[in-house]
């Protein structure tokens, strides 16, 4: 049944662009800061993924172990030094910071690896699948990319609901100034929550580069994806931004299948008719 | 008896700088009978990016409403024109017009969309929006699909009969346009509208109490600014004689190097996106041959900017040493007593010497 | 023998461009409850805030335990033994009871208070311990909020107005548990607009106007004609 096989990509794809938007969704729900930058650090982690897999020779899913802590602490760096001192009343410096640095990023990447589409090898993995009833085949990764987009998300719900961290994490949310009066050092748990953020970005980044080719210029698409995938779940739920993912994947699986080039704009178009019809989301989180 | 105090709107740098800049614009009418055909292209160019920037500056730096998808309505300007001269055989120059009020159209269910969405998330929302733009024009292949299309020669003629006279017909075309879009901005910002935008830009909720319709008044400010900028894609695509989505409808180009020019020139002021232009392109003389190098000394420039001078080069000037060139304050010039007595409230913080007190200064 | 532990010398503040306070000199010994009264505006809770770092302050000295405390971040002073039961209560809305207190405890002081401690001078909070902290009544909210101060361990207690929008009765209940609290050592600068529930627990009282001190000594010493005078200033 094609169109069972096309759903199942969509869904399966879902769990990419969870992936996506989870880092995102986290550091906007901690501090409100949108960053422009995020789909340029998906591929920024894809590029050191492929640096690191090609000079250690090892798998790409091996190469996580050096990448994620690299990224986690990009990101405190990146926090601290930088975002930290945006963070305010107004809208603008982060916003403009971040844009910044998107367009420095992207162009850096470009100066060292040039504009060829690069690709990471995960071997025998790519080819392996798994016979579903109703003659469904479904890819190995693909699965494994949905299952780990699943188990990230866990994850940070644990984090945020469980832990001594995400407590501190969500009183900053909620209440920046008394939470100082906690005696929690905000500027520095703004970098672990940039850092974490910068984690699940790397898994992402590292998954990207498996499934497709990757080249410099297309972080930003990754960026509307991931916001897609927010706004479509709703703003605030974790597990609502993977719903939103599943249904964009859908969404484009379906546009592609009528036609190659539909395929983006279909997803597009949906996330604009959802935001006109219902602009909280499916599954927002009521504060 | 009570005192007269004036109320003064301009001061003597404004006045100067609004002399000097009545003698520019008389060189610069002038300038095709003694410039040659790259320097009125590289004019057009500037003054492209002069009227983007500042529309981007009344939207982003005076309504809060920032937006990276304004490239949108570049592109919708620009296929509008070639859509109108190659089905209708509309004159190339109405055309322009005409496609200013067609993206303007365009922005209202635009609009209507992208006002769903507050602060950064409006920021994405229009880029979204500005990319399914981008997509569905590379869908219509009568308007040359993917990889675009060139301005059929007899339009072409139309503009002008002779090459010479083209250039200068689209060089005062653009000078028109730029000089148009900043005095319709000039005078929206010094009108009680301007003050409204201003409130706005403060403080939602305060405006509000105060009885500015903040939803409306925003919404007219994008829905100008659209029809503004589709004009200048127009112009922008009738120059180059060739449109395609990409080119129409780039992120970098309409929009990422005019934001730079805000940040770097002065957000909320009115000179900034001149400081920012004549800087960006001055870099550019130098620098764009190096490329990804001279991109990446860009966006980091834009983040030193913004962390360490927020309020871009003009607005550096404005504090230290109080110069606005276009006025858009009210001062209030005090009677000598009244000056004296005005003293006893000076806090230790401020070290305001002087003897005129500015009122809603940006 | 009774120790300074926090001493201020011509402490001054602003918030942005503002001036709130004009030089106030204030001491507090261990173990006395010191009561700062004044009408809205005299710079009150912005005394306070600046005690606790969350209001740019200047002074010729500000001294906690010894320690010279002015310029440090919030969460430094904090972590020295100073907390802060805010005005408006300032619960964590996306925290449950239980976390709200919790968090109390986040710069990790030793002391004797803990979840059982607060438990037992509250124990109407055990039971809606899982509820979200705003979904309380606003006479229990005020009580994780002092809980929540209590559970940092610290030297020196800051409540800012905790008798605000409550029912007399409901004051009177929490006011008990503060005397309670504090025949435990613990040093409390209590702000309040109730005056007389103020006076009745204090050692000694400040009374501000317009950012300066106005007035200050024992309650037993001080008329009425003397409190009014300087509290409004005739």
């Amino acid at each position: 049944m094609d169109l069972a096989a096309t759903l199942l990509d969509g869904v399966l794809l879902g769990g990419l662009y969870a992936l996506f938007a989870a880092g995102l969704s986290l550091i906007f729900g901690v501090m409100r800061l949108v960053n422009i930058a995020h789909g340029d650090l998906i591929l920024l982690s894809a590029f050191v993924a492929l640096t690191v897999t090609a000079y250690f020779r090892i798998h790409p899913l091996f190469s996580l172990l050096l990448v994620v802590p690299l990224m986690a602490l990009l990101g405190y760096a990146l926090q601290r030094a930088v975002f930290n001192r945006t963070l305010g009343e107004d809208i603008l410096p982060p916003l403009l910071v971040s844009f910044g640095l998107s367009v420095f990023l992207q162009n850096a990447l470009l100066q060292i690896f040039r504009a060829d589409s690069q690709r990471l090898h995960a071997g025998p993995l790519e080819t392996w699948h798994i016979d579903l009833p109703f003659g469904i085949t479904m890819g190995a990764l693909p699965f494994l990319m949905f299952i780990v987009a699943v188990l990230v998300i866990g994850g940070l719900q644990l984090l945020l609901y469980r832990t001594a961290l995400g407590r501190a994490l969500r009183a900053v949310s909620d209440d920046g100034e008394i939470a100082q009066v906690m005696g929690i050092n905000n500027a520095h748990l703004y970098g672990v929550a940039m850092a974490i953020s910068l984690a699940v970005v790397s898994v992402a980044g590292v998954f990207l580069g498996i499934r497709a080719n990757f080249d410099p210029s297309i972080g930003p698409t990754r960026l509307i994806f991931a916001f897609e995938a927010i706004i479509i779940g709703g703003l605030g739920d974790l597990w609502g931004t993977l719903a939103g993912g599943v249904i964009l994947g859908v969404a484009q699986a379906l546009g592609g299948r009528i036609n190659p080039g539909y395929q983006i704009l279909a997803g597009h178009l949906v996330f604009l008719a959802i935001l006109t019809v219902r602009p909280q989301g499916f599954f927002p989180r009521t504060r | 008896m009570i005192e007269r105090i004036q109320v003064e709107r301009s001061s003597r740098a404004s006045r100067f700088f609004a002399v000097v800049g009545l003698f520019l614009l008389g060189l610069l009418i002038a300038a095709p009978f003694f410039g040659n055909r790259s320097i009125l292209y590289l004019l057009v160019e500037i003054f492209v990016y002069i009227a983007l920037a500042s529309l981007w500056n009344l939207l982003a730096g005076y309504t809060g409403l920032v937006s990276i998808g304004q490239q949108a309505f570049v592109g919708l300007g620009g296929y509008s024109l070639f859509a109108l001269t190659i089905f209708t055989g509309m004159s190339p120059l109405l055309a322009v017009l005409v496609a200013g009020v067609i993206a303007a159209l365009f922005a209202i269910p635009t609009g209507f969309v992208v006002f769903r969405f507050k602060g950064a998330y409006f920021a994405i929302g229009s880029w979204v929006v500005a990319e399914v733009y981008r997509l569905t024009f590379a869908q219509v292949s009568t308007l040359g699909g993917g990889s675009g299309t060139s301005l059929p020669v007899e339009i072409v003629r139309q503009i002008a009969n002779s090459r010479a006279e083209r250039d200068s017909v689209i060089y005062w075309a653009g000078l028109a346009i730029m000089v148009g879009v900043l005095t319709v901005i000039y005078l929206i910002l010094r009108s009680r509208w301007g003050l409204a935008l201003t409130a706005i830009r403060d403080s939602e909720a305060a405006a509000e109490s105060v009885g500015v319709d903040n939803y409306r008044t925003k919404f007219l400010i994008y829905f100008l600014a659209a029809g503004a900028t589709g004009s200048i894609g127009a112009l922008i695509s009738l120059q180059k004689l060739r449109i395609s989505p990409d080119a129409a409808f780039s992120v970098n180009d309409w929009t990422a190097f005019v934001i730079f020019i805000v940040v770097i020139g002065g957000i909320g002021r009115i000179e900034g996106p001149f400081i920012g232009t004549i800087l960006f392109f001055i870099l550019r003389e130098f620098f764009a041959d190096l490329g990804s190098w001279y991109l990446m000394f860009l966006g980091l420039f834009a983040i030193v900017m913004m962390l360490i001078m927020p309020k871009g080069i003009a607005g550096w000037l404005a504090e230290r040493f109080d110069l606005q060139i276009f006025p858009l304050g009210r001062r209030i010039i005090l009677p000598k007593d009244k000056q004296i007595a005005f003293s006893q409230f000076k806090t230790p913080e401020t070290s305001e010497k002087r003897s005129t007190t500015k009122v809603n200064d940006d | 023998m009774p120790s300074k532990l926090l001493e201020t010398r011509g402490l001054i503040a602003f918030y942005g461009d503002f001036q709130a306070l004009f030089g106030i000199d204030f001491q507090i010994e261990t173990g006395e409850t010191i009561a700062v009264i004044g009408s809205n505006g005299a710079g009150k809770s912005t005394f306070l805030k600046s005690l606790v770092g969350l209001v740019r302050s200047k002074a010729e000295t500000i001294s906690f335990d010894g320690q010279a405390i002015w310029g440090k971040p919030a969460y430094r002073i904090i972590a020295e033994g100073i907390s802060l039961v805010p005005e408006g209560r300032r619960l964590f809305p996306s925290l449950t009871v239980e976390e709200n207190l919790s968090i109390g405890a986040y710069s990790r002081r030793k002391g004797p208070w803990n979840l059982d401690a607060v438990y037992t001078i509250f124990p109407v909070l055990k039971e809606k311990r899982t509820l979200p902290g705003t979904a309380l009544s606003g006479g229990q909210q005020q009580m994780v909020a002092l809980g929540r101060a209590l559970m940092a361990n610290p030297k020196l207690l800051l409540c800012d107005e905790i008798s605000l929008g409550l029912a007399p009765i409901v004051v009177r209940e929490i006011y008990q548990q503060l005397e309670r609290i504090t025949a435990n050592e613990t040093t409390v600068i209590l702000v309040e607009q109730d005056i007389k529930q103020a006076m009745a627990v204090a050692d000694r009282v400040y009374c501000f106007r317009e950012g300066r001190v106005a007035l200050e000594g024992r309650p037993s010493d001080l008329g009425r004609e003397q409190i009014t005078k300087a509290y409004f200033g005739v």
